[in-house]
C-alpha cells in the first residue's frame, strides 16, 4: 500500500514551467513533452471535479473533458508501445483511471436520483419483484394463520410469541372492557411526535434487517416474516375471543396497511437476493446477486419512506381518531394509494444508461 | 517529489487486476488491502460516534439551559421543546447513520472520509458505471455484517452478567459476527457481503504526480558529457546490450530518488558488469548518461517490435 500523502490534501504543487521540447534527447520524452500540457489540463479538471461536483467547472472544460480523456487514453496506448519511462507510464495509467472514474462515474447525485426514484423508479422496482412479493404475501398469511392456530391449541404459545410485559392488559383472560380500552388512546397529542420518531427508527431497522438477512438465501427473511405475522395472528385470536376483531382490524389498519406493506416489500427484497444467489440462472452467481441487490436496494429506500409514513399514521391518526369507520377509511385509503402507486402508476422508463 | 510517482517496486502482485475501459484500453487497478479497509471503517465509525456524542452533549446543554430558564421547575417547561429535542436526536442519528456513507460514496470521489484518508475508493466491478442503487445496497448490508451482531453480543453480555441464561445464543451471535467479518478473507477480491450484493469492490485510489523528464537534465541532456569533469560518457553496442527494461526502470527510480551513496553502489555494479574501471566522484553523470543511452537503444528496438524484458531475456 502506498503511504497516504497529506500534501495532496492541502498543498498545491508549485507549477514548474515545462522544459523546452527540443532539449529532450529521447524521442519518447519529446512525445511526452508535446502532450504534457493536455494531461495537466485534464488533471486540473479532474481535481476540481473530485472536489466539488460539476458546478465549479467552466463549460469549456466540461466540453473538453471527454476529448481530453480520449487523448490521455491514446497517449497511454502509444506510450506503452514506445516509451520505457516508468514514471510517465504510471502517471498516465493513474490519470486515465481517474478520468475514467469521472467520465464513467455515477451520473447523478443523490437528489436527482431521488427525483427519478419517486417518479417511476420506485414503482418499477417493486413490479420487478412481483414473484417475491407473492411469496412474501403467502408466507405472511400463512404466518398469521399459524400464530392463530398455535394459540388456539395451547395458550402457553401466547406468552412465547407475544413479548408483552406482565403489565400489558392484552393477555388471555382479559375482559372485553380492558381490550376495548387498549384500542383507545390514553393521552392527547402530547408526546406523539416523539413516539413517531421512535416507531420509525424501530420499524425501519426491522425492515432493513429483513432485507439484509436475505443474503442467507432468503430463509431468515421469511422466518422473520413468519414470526412477525404470528404475533398478529395471536392478537387476532385474543380479540376474537371477545368478538372485537372488527375493532382490532380498524385499529391496526390505520398504520398497518402501510407498515405491513412495507414489511412485505422488505421481506420480498431480501428473498429476491436470496433467490438470485440460490438460483442464479444463466449469469454467474456474483453477477446475479449484484443485479438482484441493486433492484432490491431501490425497493428498500422506498420501504424506509413507507416506514416514515406508517410511523406518522401510527402516532397521530391512530391515537387521535377513535371511530372505527374513520380508522378503516384512513387505512383503506392508504392501501389503495400504495397499490395504485405501485401497480397502476407506470411512467415511461428513462432510456437505460450505457 | 517523492516515490509515489513511480510504481512501487514491492507492490503486491496478488492485488493487481485489469480493468478494460469502454475504449478497449486495459488499465491496471489495485484491490485495496483488507487492512486499509478496516482502518477506513474504524475512522468512519469514530467520526460518526463522536459526531453523535457531540450533538447529544449540545442538546443536553440546551435542555439544561431551558431548565435553568424555568427556574428548575420541570412543570413550567414546555413539553413541546423537550419533545422536539427527542425527535431531532432520533432523526439525526438515523440520517447520520445511513446518510454519512451514502452521500459521500455517491459523490465524485466514491469514498467516505475514512476511505479518503487511507487512499481507497469504491468502484463497480467489471468496469461498469457505479450506480446509486449499488451504493445503497452495499451500505444497507453493513448493518447485518457488523452493527447488529455487535449490538446483539453486547446485549447478551449484559444479560449474562445479570445471571440470565442465554444458552448457545452467544455462540451463534459470535459465529455470525465472525462469518461476516472474515468474509473478505475467503475471496480473491476481498469482497464483503455488501460488495457481493451491490456488485462493487474497493480499490486503491489512483494518484500519481508527473515526475520530471530525465532526458533534459544532467549528463542525459548533454549527450553523455559530465558537468563536473567534462568527460563524455559513450557506451558501445556490447555495453548497452547487457541490461533490459526491468533494470532500466530500476535505474530510473534510483536516479529520481536515491541518495548519492546508493548511486555509488549502482555505479560500481554497472562498471563491473560492463568491464569499466569504476572511478569516484562523478557517479551521477555516469548513471544519467548510461540511462539515457540504454533507454534510447531499448526504445529504438521497441519501435521495431523487439522487447528485452530484463537482463536474462
Amino acid at each position: 500500500m502506498k503511504a497516504p500523502v497529506l500534501s495532496s490534501w492541502f498543498g498545491r504543487g508549485q507549477v514548474v514551467a515545462p522544459p523546452d521540447i527540443a532539449s529532450a534527447t529521447l524521442r519518447s520524452d519529446r512525445f511526452r513533452l508535446e502532450r504534457e500540457s493536455e494531461w495537466k489540463r485534464l488533471e486540473a479538471i479532474l481535481a476540481r471535479m473530485e472536489k466539488g461536483g460539476l458546478r465549479r467547472i467552466a463549460d469549456d472544460d466540461l466540453i473538453a473533458l471527454p476529448a481530453l480523456y480520449r487523448t490521455a487514453a491514446s497517449s497511454l496506448s502509444v506510450a506503452r508501445e514506445t516509451s520505457l519511462d516508468a514514471a510517465t507510464l504510471a502517471y498516465l495509467e493513474a490519470l486515465v483511471q481517474r478520468a475514467w472514474f469521472q467520465v464513467y462515474g455515477p451520473r447523478m447525485g443523490f437528489v436527482r436520483w431521488l427525483r427519478g426514484f419517486i417518479f417511476g423508479g420506485w414503482s418499477r422496482a417493486v413490479r420487478e419483484l412481483w414473484l417475491d412479493i407473492c411469496i412474501a404475501l403467502f408466507v405472511m398469511v400463512a404466518g398469521t394463520v399459524v400464530g392463530w392456530l398455535l394459540v388456539a391449541q395451547d395458550e402457553a404459545w401466547f406468552y412465547r410469541l407475544f413479548p408483552g410485559g406482565m403489565m400489558d392488559s392484552r393477555q388471555p383472560g382479559a375482559s372485553r372492557e380492558e381490550l376495548i380500552k387498549s384500542l383507545q388512546h390514553d393521552e392527547g397529542a402530547a408526546g406523539l411526535a416523539g413516539f413517531a420518531a421512535q416507531l420509525f427508527s424501530n420499524n425501519s431497522a426491522v425492515c432493513i434487517l429483513a432485507f439484509a438477512l436475505g443474503f442467507a438465501f432468503g430463509i431468515p427473511s421469511l422466518m422473520l416474516l413468519v414470526h412477525n405475522m404470528a404475533m398478529l395472528g395471536v392478537l387476532l385470536w385474543l380479540y376474537n375471543g371477545q368478538n372485537l376483531v372488527v375493532e382490532l382490524a380498524a385499529w391496526l389498519s390505520v398504520h398497518g396497511t402501510t407498515e405491513l406493506f412495507g414489511i412485505m416489500l422488505s421481506g420480498a427484497a431480501g428473498l429476491h437476493i436470496g433467490r438470485a444467489m440460490a438460483f442464479p440462472g444463466k449469469l454467474p452467481v456474483l453477477d446475479a446477486a449484484a443485479a438482484a441487490g441493486r433492484r432490491s436496494a431501490v425497493v428498500m429506500v422506498g420501504v424506509v419512506i413507507m416506514m416514515i409514513v406508517a410511523a406518522l399514521l401510527e402516532a397521530f391518526p391512530r391515537q387521535l381518531v377513535e371511530d372505527t369507520f374513520t380508522r378503516y377509511l384512513i387505512g383503506g385509503t392508504m392501501l389503495v394509494f400504495w397499490l395504485s402507486y405501485f401497480f397502476l402508476y407506470r411512467p415511461a422508463a428513462p432510456e437505460k444508461a450505457a | 517529489m517523492s516515490a509515489r510517482g513511480i510504481a512501487a517496486p514491492n507492490r503486491d502482485e496478488k492485488r493487481m487486476r485489469t480493468l478494460v475501459t469502454p475504449e478497449g484500453l486495459a488499465l491496471p487497478i489495485t484491490v485495496a488491502p483488507r487492512t486499509a479497509r478496516a482502518g477506513a471503517l474504524i475512522i468512519d465509525f469514530m467520526i460518526l460516534l463522536f459526531g453523535i456524542i457531540a450533538v447529544q452533549i449540545a442538546i443536553y446543554y440546551i435542555a439544561r439551559g431551558l431548565l435553568d430558564a424555568t427556574g428548575f421547575n420541570p412543570d413550567e417547561m414546555s413539553s413541546g421543546a423537550l419533545e422536539f429535542f427527542g425527535i431531532f436526536l432520533a432523526i439525526f442519528v438515523f440520517c447520520a447513520w445511513y446518510g454519512y456513507f451514502l452521500v459521500q460514496e455517491l459523490g465524485p470521489r466514491g469514498a467516505t472520509l475514512g476511505k479518503r484518508l487511507v487512499g481507497i475508493r469504491i468502484a463497480a466491478r467489471g468496469g461498469t458505471r457505479l450506480t446509486p442503487e449499488a451504493v445503497i445496497a452495499r451500505n444497507l448490508l453493513r448493518d447485518i455484517e457488523i452493527f447488529y451482531p455487535i449490538i446483539t453480543l453486547l446485549v447478551l453480555a449484559v444479560l449474562a452478567e445479570r445471571g440470565e441464561p442465554i444458552g448457545a445464543l452467544g455462540w451463534v451471535a459470535t459465529g455470525w459476527f465472525l462469518l461476516f467479518l472474515l468474509f473478505p478473507f475467503f475471496n480473491r477480491d476481498a469482497l464483503r457481503a455488501g460488495d457481493i450484493v451491490a456488485g462493487t469492490w474497493v480499490v486503491e485510489r489512483p494518484r500519481a504526480k508527473l515526475a520530471a523528464v530525465l532526458s533534459v537534465q544532467g549528463a542525459a541532456a548533454a549527450e553523455g558529457a559530465s558537468e563536473v569533469t567534462g568527460v563524455r560518457y559513450a557506451f558501445g553496442e556490447a555495453e548497452l546490450s547487457i541490461y533490459g527494461e526491468k533494470e532500466l526502470q530500476t535505474l530510473e527510480r534510483m536516479l529520481r530518488d536515491s541518495p548519492p551513496e546508493a548511486l555509488a553502489a549502482v555505479h560500481a555494479t554497472i562498471c563491473r558488469k560492463i568491464g569499466w574501471d569504476p572511478g569516484a566522484g562523478d557517479e551521477r553523470a555516469f548513471l544519467e548518461a548510461f540511462y539515457a543511452q540504454l533507454r534510447a537503444r531499448l526504445e529504438a528496438d521497441l519501435r521495431f517490435g523487439k522487447r528485452k524484458a530484463d537482463k536474462f531475456a
